[in-house]
């Protein structure tokens, strides 16, 4: 069935680039392939499918502009149906069968762990979209998703500050599986830092698609009414959260008296709930649909046009897949080719004007200098801005917090050349 | 200090303005300016005055309906409507017509800024004419403890004629006092509260704890009260566990009813039944939107109750169709049951995924099973726990009285323990078939009408409870209602007192492994059928 839904996708993506091509220039006989590699079915198809389109709108916009050295760019959309050894499998078969020249992919961190040595083995290129836990940097990925020092520990800050209401006790949790826990274990040896004590932090896990809330939001109520102000760090992920936010709804926990700060919720996620009782709940991204800029206006519009549905939301991993998209292009045309060596060299320095208004700028240990930026959920399920960094961060590969991390350091250009070293590795590209 | 400086700020414009004269106005045209802690300031100030125009000022402002023209700067109340704003002022209410989406800009409020606000109003309403409002700030400000608010109170107190707000604001002086009072009358506010169970009252005495100016014998008598309130409670969060565990049971229950006819009486191992709970929630899904789009908002409550049915329907005919053209060629052999009806799951998962798309859909809690209710000191038993519990124990009545009482529930038992003696009595065996078949879907369809309200509306919805609903109807003993009840209601229970020492995730283990050894024991389950059915 898989097979099916993606040899349709295949010629569904095939078509419009050929129906684009035709109005503008000659169909060039050769084309410049680009792999597409989110879930379309299973437990991630919920998050995974608006990257597909989004990466379908990128590619047929490129192509009415003219295509990329004078070709036409083919999407190939392959269906890795949240399944994780899957998306090793099609990784291969994108790259030795379908012989892509870059990928665009990955949602769940286990699921990149699992194509991450099909691409460095290769040597393609995959770009990632999603903020994730950190504590990786390699050469044949690109990360436009935040690192925790883009996301996690600003909003910890914001909440910590007088303006986020000064909190003393937290609570920190998240669904059972590897960017919760390296995220919660980066942001305890954070708090640790700042004198919170270990009676103040409570870290709870639960499994994926966790239904049954009632104990942990009571547990919650009991552990913030000890007299100190009290936060939420949440790291739950997928549709666990709908059960999790009613349930908090239900409960009367309100925002102004304990905040719940997400890092896996974004528009996309609340469109199946009904915020009403949830305003005032924060989110922390580096993007939101809600940013006024004609940049944004602009995205905004062109995605309603390519869906043909107004209602449709944008969200902060579909403007990461834009910029990486755009970086990309740019590292082509300066390079000349799509060859993934000299790609990678023209990667390092490329700036794009992002739809949040920033100028977004890749750096040398593979992941994005981008802005933070702090939201509350308003009843609309849009996200009002309530703070923001003054500008662009610098994402860390390696936290500074973890002190077995903090030592190293990724740099994929000369002397280092490694993604995570002690000492520069002194060496070319190519060993 | 802040609130100091801004009483300080409010006097010192009261006195140098003596012609403009409406300080009200001046603290309203500094909202705009700097941070949010600016704005704190400003309406802690607002909130000394004590004007009552003030009230529909932050009200508007909380609501984030206050917003600043652009061309003259001047400061509106803006009410959307479409894609235009209505504008008025927001003092005198006097109407400023009308405004376009981006000529107007809205000022930002936080977190902070809100309970600021909900902290000023509950002081500015102690004083309103109409007695529920002045009972409902007096209920809101027991939760703040300021020296201002605890004057607010002595002063509204003495002017308050009706008892029972009178009541409500001595619970509300008690604990402002415990706040902000003198030493003395924070001992005694400590021992009036000792014996709450109310979570704000505990957080005031954790507050005291942690206060670097309460005097030692103050901290003493908080921590002693704060022992006593701990020790209390323990018995109540056994009660509460309990409630947790019998509304999870009662989950556990629907999702596994349905299955206990089609596997249970049936015998047919049926992996699409969590499909069936699927299309129920779905069909919930499809009656929301079409009571919003064709029914008016005052009846869109109903649209639950007018769910059930249709997703019984449905449901039930998504079941026939299935046993017609796919089980019951598969009778006498389970394994090929079990791919066919797992196909079929599949089947239906994509179908779903291709008409709504792959995102979750949102069903909304109609309002009547919003919110809970506070039995005892932050104890709430939610609305829709409560709502579902009720309604697992109606239908696995009407269930039993189907079984039980009717002529098709005889038919059904009569082909369940000997086919061919049915069939020589008269029965048409393979009629039976479809409907036992049907009314098991049906039944999952309802479950899914209940699911939706407090999960998530997904095409993978059903494979959350199939693995659960088999555990139950297992560990109850197949063919057993009765057993199906106890024991999803043990293992819900069961898990909500593993929870809070085991985690979710370890507790959902314990109590596999507790049912996979219950089962080694007694392969039958909880209560195993006795006599010559259990050869059939």
């Amino acid at each position: 069935m898989s097979l099916s839904k993606s040899v349709r996708n295949w010629v569904m993506a095939g078509a419009a680039a050929t129906a684009l091509s035709a109005g503008s220039i000659a169909h060039a006989a050769e084309t410049i392939k680009v792999g597409v590699l989110h879930s379309l079915s299973g437990t991630m198809a919920i998050s995974e499918t608006t990257l597909k389109d989004a990466m379908l709108m990128l590619i047929a916009d490129q192509n009415a502009k003219g295509g990329l050295l004078g070709k036409q760019l083919e999407a190939v959309v392959v269906d890795p149906a949240s399944n994780w050894p899957l998306f090793a499998e099609k990784a291969r078969e994108l790259i030795t069968q379908q012989k892509v020249d870059v990928v665009f992919g990955c949602w769940t961190s286990v699921s990149r762990k699992s194509v991450l040595p099909v691409f460095e083995e290769l040597n393609s290129m995959l770009f990632y979209p999603v903020q994730y836990e950190g504590e990786e940097s390699s050469r044949n990925v690109f990360y436009t998703g935040a690192a925790p020092n883009q996301q996690a520990i600003p909003a910890v800050d914001y909440l910590m500050s007088k303006d986020g209401g000064e909190a003393k006790r937290w609570v920190l949790a998240g669904t059972d599986y590897v960017y919760p826990r390296t995220t919660n274990k980066i942001l305890e040896a954070y708090l640790k830092s700042k004198g919170v004590p270990a009676e103040d932090i409570m870290i709870n896990y639960t499994p994926f698609g966790h239904a049954d809330w009632q104990t942990i939001v009571a547990d919650i109520k009991a552990f913030s009414s000890k007299g100190k102000k009290t936060a939420v760090v949440s790291t739950i992920n997928g549709d666990a959260n709908v059960p999790f936010y009613k349930e908090l709804a239900n409960q009367g926990i309100k925002a102004e008296d304990v905040p719940v700060v997400a890092f896996s919720v974004g528009e996309e996620e609340l469109a199946g709930i009904d915020t009403s009782n949830l305003v005032g709940h924060l989110a922390a991204w580096n993007y939101f649909m809600s940013v006024d800029t004609p940049e944004n206006e602009a995205f905004i519009n062109k995605w309603h046009a390519f869906i043909k549905d107004e209602n449709r939301v944008t969200n902060d991993p579909m403007e990461a897949h834009v910029i990486g998209f755009q970086m990309w292009v740019q590292a082509v045309e300066q390079a000349g080719t799509t060859d993934v060596d000299a790609v990678r060299q023209a990667m390092y320095g490329q700036k794009v004007r992002s739809p949040s208004g920033f100028d977004v700028v890749m750096n040398t240990n593979h992941h994005l200098s981008k802005p933070v930026l702090i939201g509350e959920i308003q009843a609309d399920g849009q996200f009002e801005i309530v703070w923001e960094t003054n500008g662009p961060i610098v994402g860390d590969a390696w936290t500074d917090y973890l002190p077995e991390s903090a030592k190293l350091t990724a740099d994929w250009t000369y002397p280092w050349v490694c993604g995570n070293c002690e000492t520069p590795k002194f060496g070319t590209m190519t060993n | 200090m802040r609130l100091f400086l801004a009483t300080l700020l409010g006097l010192l414009v009261l006195t140098s303005l003596p012609a403009h004269a409406d300080p009200l106005a001046d603290f309203t045209a500094n909202l705009p300016k700097g941070g949010y802690s600016d704005r704190i300031v400003q309406i802690e100030a607002i909130a000394t005055l004590g004007d009552p125009r003030a009230i529909p000022l932050l009200e508007a402002l909380g609501k984030g309906e206050l917003h600043t023209r652009k061309d003259s700067g001047a400061l509106v109340t803006a009410r959307r409507e479409g894609r235009e704003y209505f504008l008025t002022d927001p003092l005198s209410g006097a109407d400023l017509g009308k405004a376009g989406r981006r000529d107007t800009k809205k000022i930002k409020v936080n977190n902070g800024v809100r309970s600021a606000i909900a902290e000023a109003l509950a002081q500015l309403k102690l004083a309103s004419a109409d007695p529920a409002i002045r009972r409902a700030a007096a209920e809101e400000a027991a939760k703040y403890g300021s020296p201002t608010m605890l004057a607010r109170l002595r002063a509204a107190l003495e002017a308050e004629q009706v008892p029972d707000v009178k009541a409500a604001m001595q619970t509300a002086l008690i604990a402002a006092e415990l706040a902000a009072g003198t030493p003395a009358e924070r001992i005694a506010a400590i021992d009036r509260l000792a014996g709450s169970f109310d979570p704000a009252v505990r957080a005031l005495l954790g507050q005291v704890l942690s206060d670097a100016n309460a005097q030692p014998e103050v901290k003493a008598a908080a921590a002693k009260a704060i022992d006593k309130i701990e020790s209390q409670r323990a018995w109540l969060d056994a009660g509460l566990a309990l409630f947790q565990g019998i509304s999870l049971g009662s989950i556990l229950l629907l999702a596994a009813i349905g299955l206990a006819i089609t596997f249970g009486v049936m015998g047919v191992i049926n992996m699409a039944h969590g499909e069936m709970i699927m299309l129920g929630a779905y069909s919930t899904f499809v009656v929301q939107e079409v009571f919003r789009a064709f029914l008016p908002a005052s009846v869109f409550d109903l649209y639950l109750i007018a769910a059930i049915p249709v997703a019984f329907m449905v449901a039930a005919l998504v079941g026939m169709a299935m046993e017609r053209s796919v089980i019951r060629f598969l009778y006498s052999r389970p394994l090929e049951t079990l791919l066919a009806t797992w196909g079929v799951s599949l089947i239906l998962q994509q179908a779903v995924r291709s008409i709504f798309g792959a995102t979750n859909q949102e069903v909304a809690n109609p309002n009547w099973m919003s919110g809970g209710v506070e039995i005892i000191g932050g104890v709430i038993l939610t609305y829709n726990r409560l709502c579902i519990i009720a309604f697992c124990l109606i239908v696995l009545g009407l269930v039993v009285l189907v079984l039980r009482k009717t002529h098709f529930g005889l038919e059904m038992r009569a082909v369940t323990q000997n086919r061919g003696m049915a069939r020589s009595m008269g029965i048409d065996s393979s009629r039976v078939d479809a409907l036992t078949f049907g009314l098991g879907s049906g039944v999952a369809g309802i479950a899914g009408v209940a699911l939706s309200q407090v999960g998530n509306v997904s095409p993978n919805l059903g494979q959350l409870y199939i693995v659960d609903s088999f555990m139950v109807v297992v560990f109850g003993g197949v063919g057993n209602l009765a057993g199906t009840f106890v024991a999803a209601m043990s293992l819900g229970v069961l898990n909500k007192f593993l929870e809070p020492a085991a985690g979710a995730v370890l507790g959902k283990v314990v109590v596999l492994v507790l049912v996979i050894l219950f089962i080694q024991r007694r392969p039958r389950g909880l209560f195993a059928l006795k006599g010559r059915s259990e050869e059939a």
